[in-house]
């Protein structure tokens, strides 16, 4: 009840900035019809790069964008708001409140990407689907799965965020490991260049870290790459990295309250 | 049960805090690390339904104090109960039933309008839905903040923003209400409401007020106790009245003479300082400040008298340097 209440405040509150909301579907779709055009030269030079089409890799590009505010890809979103509470003190107040620091951000950023969905990820997909020849998930299962999918990336990136924000409780501030990781996940998302093109080892690698669910997951899903088990596995990855990822604030989190409580700040 | 209710809701015996400092020293490379006591031989025991005053100058532990009492600081020594509870091992469960108000801090959400705060509080302390309806309506009526509900807190003016967090703190009906400096920054009309709040709250419904402060007026218009820290001890613990006589502390009366005047020779006030026609005379804190008055006004020509009260942080000095 209460984190179905955060997540509603979180989301209410976004929708606050309605100008800058429509600024950023604007930029995305810029973005989005800058990269199809270059993919479109590049897949006419190699029709079948990576195992897609032309239509595919036009198809992804428009995903990559609605996907990139959604799961606040290079930062930001409520796990920005705990890094400027660790920075002036304000956490105390959170160790003053009967309820989990970390379920109660997560709720608050999963506020934040619906809205950031149905703004900046609905609006330059329609974008896409006007200008381009995109294809739609191709089963009910697809869709469903993509959706799943979906939350799980947001879940994967927020136990990102939330451990570069949490850095802040020794480092003070945030930023510098911020700008790095973020350069890390556009790579590695796979938003620049599907990570299907990345050539022998770095392909593998790339696969494997927490970035390739950010969109090379939920895009494949969408695209009907995986089918059956594979896809049970795509999802599985996920989950995975997830709850890897969510132990590790968890730990972080006891470490840091264990520093603010025991040693004092 | 009854055991219960003459225990004191809070409990310090022998507290202590100390903190790990690493610092620079001249011609060694590394920094050495030393033991500060913020806290230390701090004993005290504050029963139920008592307005407490807990003042100290800057970095006399008074807020290291209120973080242990709270549960958000380990101590390093000594023993703590605040309502039989172990505040850092019970925090979550002590946290239910404590408030906390930070003059510098808000504990509302800056984005949302004030009532969306008060909303997740009651979801998040889960106070019953007809207990919070009564609690709000009460504390909106009296505090006034009807007009401001719907507004942004980052909106609120810093009195409406004050009370706005007094709210907030007081909707789970805490025992105990920690104020940290709530009327710092405040006009003279919100500090005078306010203080008249928090009286009322502590007559009606009994809760339990710790209240650290640097303004004496605070602590005369709500406290009959005062403890009083200083380098992480406590060095008085009474009534107020009785810390200005302790103190040895003095009023003083501002003279404005006609024309300049050698210093005033009047019986029970010493001149301590001759600044042209104005003179400062000071005088026991506890002799009537009527005879010092008249004499001075029948031997010289006054064109204006005041008197000043003696400062906290200069009772505190005094009564400091009398412990050393």
């Amino acid at each position: 009840m209460l984190h179905v209440a955060v997540a509603t405040r979180a989301f209410r509150r976004y929708s606050t900035y309605r100008a800058a909301t429509l600024a950023g579907i604007f930029t995305n779709s810029v973005f989005g019809v800058i990269y199809s055009f270059a993919y479109l030269a590049l897949w006419r030079a190699n029709p079948t790069a990576g195992g897609y089409d032309a239509q595919d890799a036009v198809t992804y590009v428009w995903l990559g964008q609605a996907l990139l505010m959604t799961i606040a890809l290079w930062g930001g979103g409520a796990t920005d708001d705990l890094a400027e509470r660790i920075r002036t003190g304000d956490i105390a107040i959170d160790l003053y409140r009967p309820v989990g620091i970390l379920g109660w951000y997560l709720a608050a950023d999963l506020g934040r990407a619906a809205y950031q969905l149905l703004t900046r990820g609905v609006g330059p997909v329609l974008v896409g689907v006007l200008a381009f020849d995109i294809a739609l998930p191709g089963s009910a299962t697809d869709a469903a799965a993509f959706a799943v999918s979906l939350v799980l990336a947001v879940v994967v990136s927020f136990g990102i965020r939330f451990l570069v924000a949490s850095t802040a409780f020794w480092l003070l501030d945030q930023s510098g490991v911020k700008v790095m990781t973020g350069a890390f996940a556009i790579f590695f998302s796979g938003l620049l260049l599907p990570l299907v093109l990345f050539p022998g080892w770095l392909g593998t690698l790339a696969r494997a870290l927490p970035w390739a669910s950010y969109v090379q997951v939920p895009a494949d899903i969408w695209l009907g790459k995986h089918a059956g088990t594979d896809l049970a596995l795509a999802l599985g990855f996920q989950v995975l990295w997830a709850v890897v990822l969510l132990a590790a604030c968890q730990g972080v989190l006891r470490l840091a309250t264990r520093k603010v409580v025991v040693q004092g700040g | 049960m009854s055991q219960q209710t003459h225990q004191p809701l809070i409990e310090v015996h022998d507290l202590e805090r100390t903190f790990d400092v690493r610092r620079r020293v001249e011609g060694r490379r590394r920094r050495v690390r030393e033991q500060v006591r913020a806290v230390h031989d701090l004993t005290f025991a504050v029963q139920r339904g008592e307005m407490v005053g807990y003042i100290g100058p800057n970095g006399a532990g008074k807020s290291t104090t209120i973080k242990m009492l709270t549960g958000i600081l380990v101590p390093t020594g000594g023993e703590l109960r605040v309502a039989g509870l172990d505040p850092s091992r019970d925090r979550v469960e002590l946290a239910r039933r404590i408030g906390v108000v930070f003059g510098q801090r808000s504990t509302l959400w800056w984005d949302l309008p004030l009532i969306d705060s008060f909303e997740l509080l009651q979801k998040m302390y889960r106070i019953p839905p007809s207990r919070y309806r009564e609690n709000l309506d009460r504390f909106v009526e009296i505090l006034d903040l009807g007009a401001q509900l719907d507004t942004p807190v980052r909106q609120l003016s810093l009195g409406q923003r004050m009370r706005g967090d007094i709210t907030a703190a007081l909707l789970h009906d805490p025992e105990v209400l920690y104020l940290d400096e709530p009327t710092i920054g405040l006009d003279v009309i919100s500090k005078g409401r306010l203080r008249e709040f928090l009286r009322s709250l502590n007559t009606e419904r009994g809760t339990t007020l710790v209240l650290t402060t640097h303004d004496l007026q605070d602590i005369e218009a709500l406290c009959e106790r005062v403890i009083v820290i200083d380098h992480g001890t406590s060095v008085y613990d009474g009534t107020l009245a009785g810390l200005h006589a302790q103190g040895g502390s003095t009023r003083t009366l501002v003279v404005d003479l006609v024309d300049e005047a050698p210093p005033i020779d009047v019986p029970g006030a010493d001149v301590r300082r001759v600044e042209g026609p104005r003179q400062w005379l000071s005088f026991p804190t506890d002799a009537s400040a009527a005879p010092i008055v008249a004499a001075v006004a029948s031997a010289y020509d006054v064109a204006d008298l005041s008197i000043q009260e003696p400062d906290i942080e200069d009772v505190i000095r005094d009564l400091y340097s009398r412990e050393a």
